[in-house]
């Protein structure tokens, strides 16, 4: 393996990480709030990381684009995903968790 | 390889899981939202079988348009108090039937079982039309060999398609009446996000359409991106300013089957046969054909989750 | 086995799971649900099977008949929808009248 495969395979491992706690996060955490907080942080690092490590074996400049593209565009949807979904919950009354 | 095996076996029986979670959920919403998760797995499985071409139709139709006209359904559904499941509230001769479920297991067992069986006792190689598709692919105007098919060996078959979906749409638009009027409150991200949204949509669905011709893409993947950005206008509460009616609109709408027939009538004159494309002007006739079929598919999936006819102003008659 | 097999197979499971389902569930917007399951897996066991054995890519004839066959689904899905919203605004059930008891 060569230089760029190792710092690829720990960026993609990162990243897995990253995606491993955001799923315990939405499987674990107590309301619909905290576990969209669990979902769009660790999901957008986790892909971040994950664009990262691909673009470091990438042949071309094209494909990184595209790929940082693919990243930008799940960053501006899962914000406003987020948003709306938290919005719709709290106009229907649930309340926040508190200890 | 292990770790594709594993990868494999792993995708299989996700999706048959969350397709009986799909089918099986005790709440219509969760069920629905579990069927656009599991469009999204299949697309997965697509790409496992080296068909992005599908994987990219799947992905925008199977789960994102289908879904997005599911849960359009379900909230008039739930507007007309018809959207919860009848099990809650089942009569005596649900219940009799409910008791015979388990009898049902037999029957479809033996037919899964039977299926199973003639799958693997199918002959392990068979060629198939890739060797033809391949031999003629020179020929065809396009270097995909996905579209060629689509556009050119079996044009016929894309043709009939483009006319179902007008159909469907005008089966839709003679049912349903006018369009429900935009929910009063879009909310003010939504409506950011599909001014951002819409011309960035646009481009990939040129892109896609583009570079259809030789890698996967082409007009139905490019349509329901437009398509897509149709429902995201719809829902932060956008309404184009035409009625069914308008010439502008009917003229879109037809473009793709219109265009396909004008097509087939000028390799009629030029070959003799219709939608045989002299092999000198088949890249620039499939070109044709493709920007017109994505216009309509993108205005007629968008017209299918507006839910009835679009408005328009009123005129007096 | 391999994997283009265990995708056959998958597709006749989900055919089986869409089947059932399409039995069992009178609320008409399920059978909608499962007959588009049904679609899936039988689009699964025709690229699977053309998939077999060929190394050298999949066959694109089937594909494409596959992406037709998700456009006419998409469509009949809409159709079947709208004529569900239609029936419950007009009956107030989302099931066939030989399926509830009043």
């Amino acid at each position: 393996m060569t230089p760029t495969d190792w710092i690829a395979a720990l960026l993609l491992g990162m990243g897995g990480v990253f995606f491993l706690a955001g799923t315990l996060g939405l499987l674990r955490f107590p309301d619909v709030y905290t576990r969209l907080h669990a979902l769009t942080k660790a999901d957008n690092v986790g892909l971040g990381l994950i664009v990262l490590g691909l673009s470091v074996q990438a042949d071309s400049w094209v494909v990184v684009g595209k790929m940082l593209l693919i990243w930008a565009l799940v960053l501006l949807a899962g914000a406003s995903v987020a948003q709306l979904i938290a919005r719709s919950v709290l106009r229907r009354g649930i309340r926040l968790w508190r200890q | 390889m292990l770790l594709q095996s594993g990868f494999d076996v792993a995708l299989g029986l996700g999706l048959l899981w969350v397709a009986w979670q799909a089918l099986n959920s005790s709440d219509l919403f969760k069920a629905i939202v579990f069927f656009i998760a599991f469009g999204l797995l299949m697309a997965l499985a697509w790409v496992r079988m080296d068909a992005p071409d599908i994987a990219l139709a799947e992905a925008a139709i199977g789960a994102g348009v289908t879904g997005a006209l599911l849960l359009g359904a379900l909230a008039r559904l739930r507007a007309s108090n018809a959207g919860e499941t009848t099990m809650g509230q089942a009569g005596n001769g649900q219940r009799r039937f409910m008791a015979s479920r388990r009898l049902l297991w037999i029957p479809l067992l033996l037919m899964a079982a039977g299926l199973g069986y003639a799958v693997l006792s199918l002959p392990g190689y068979t060629p198939g039309l890739s060797a033809q598709v391949a031999a003629n692919l020179g020929a065809s105007g396009v270097s995909n060999p996905v579209t060629a098919v689509l556009l050119n060996f079996r044009g016929y078959d894309t043709l009939l398609e483009l006319v179902v979906l007008l159909l469907a749409l005008l089966g839709m638009w003679s049912m349903a009446g006018p369009a429900p009027p935009p929910s009063a409150e879009a909310a003010a991200v939504l409506d950011g996000l599909s001014r951002f949204l819409t011309p960035l949509v646009l481009l990939v669905a040129a892109y896609l359409l583009w570079v259809g011709t030789r890698a996967p893409g082409g007009a139905f993947q490019a349509g329901s991106l437009l398509g897509a950005a149709g429902v995201l206008l719809i829902l932060a509460g956008w309404r184009a300013n035409v009625a069914s009616t308008a010439l502008s609109l009917r003229l879109v709408l037809t473009a793709g089957p219109g265009v396909f027939v004008a097509v087939a009538a000028f390799s009629l004159l030029m070959s003799g046969q219709m939608l045989k494309y002299p092999p000198a002007y088949a890249g620039i006739l499939i070109l044709i054909i493709e920007i017109a079929a994505t216009l309509s598919i993108g205005l007629t999936l968008a017209g299918l989750f507006l839910g009835g006819r679009p408005r328009g102003e009123r005129k007096s008659p | 086995m391999n994997a283009a097999v265990l995708y056959a197979l998958v597709g006749v499971g989900l055919y089986s799971l869409g089947l059932y389902a399409l039995i069992v569930h009178a609320h008409l917007v399920r059978k909608i649900l499962a007959i588009n399951v049904m679609g899936s897996g039988v689009f699964l066991v025709l690229v699977a099977l053309a998939r077999r054995g060929g190394e050298a890519g999949t066959d694109a004839v089937p594909q494409a008949m596959v992406i037709t066959g998700i456009v006419v689904a998409v469509s009949a899905t809409a159709l079947a929808l709208i004529l569900v919203v239609k029936l419950a605004a007009e009956t107030g059930y989302a099931t066939l009248s030989g399926n509830r008891q009043e």
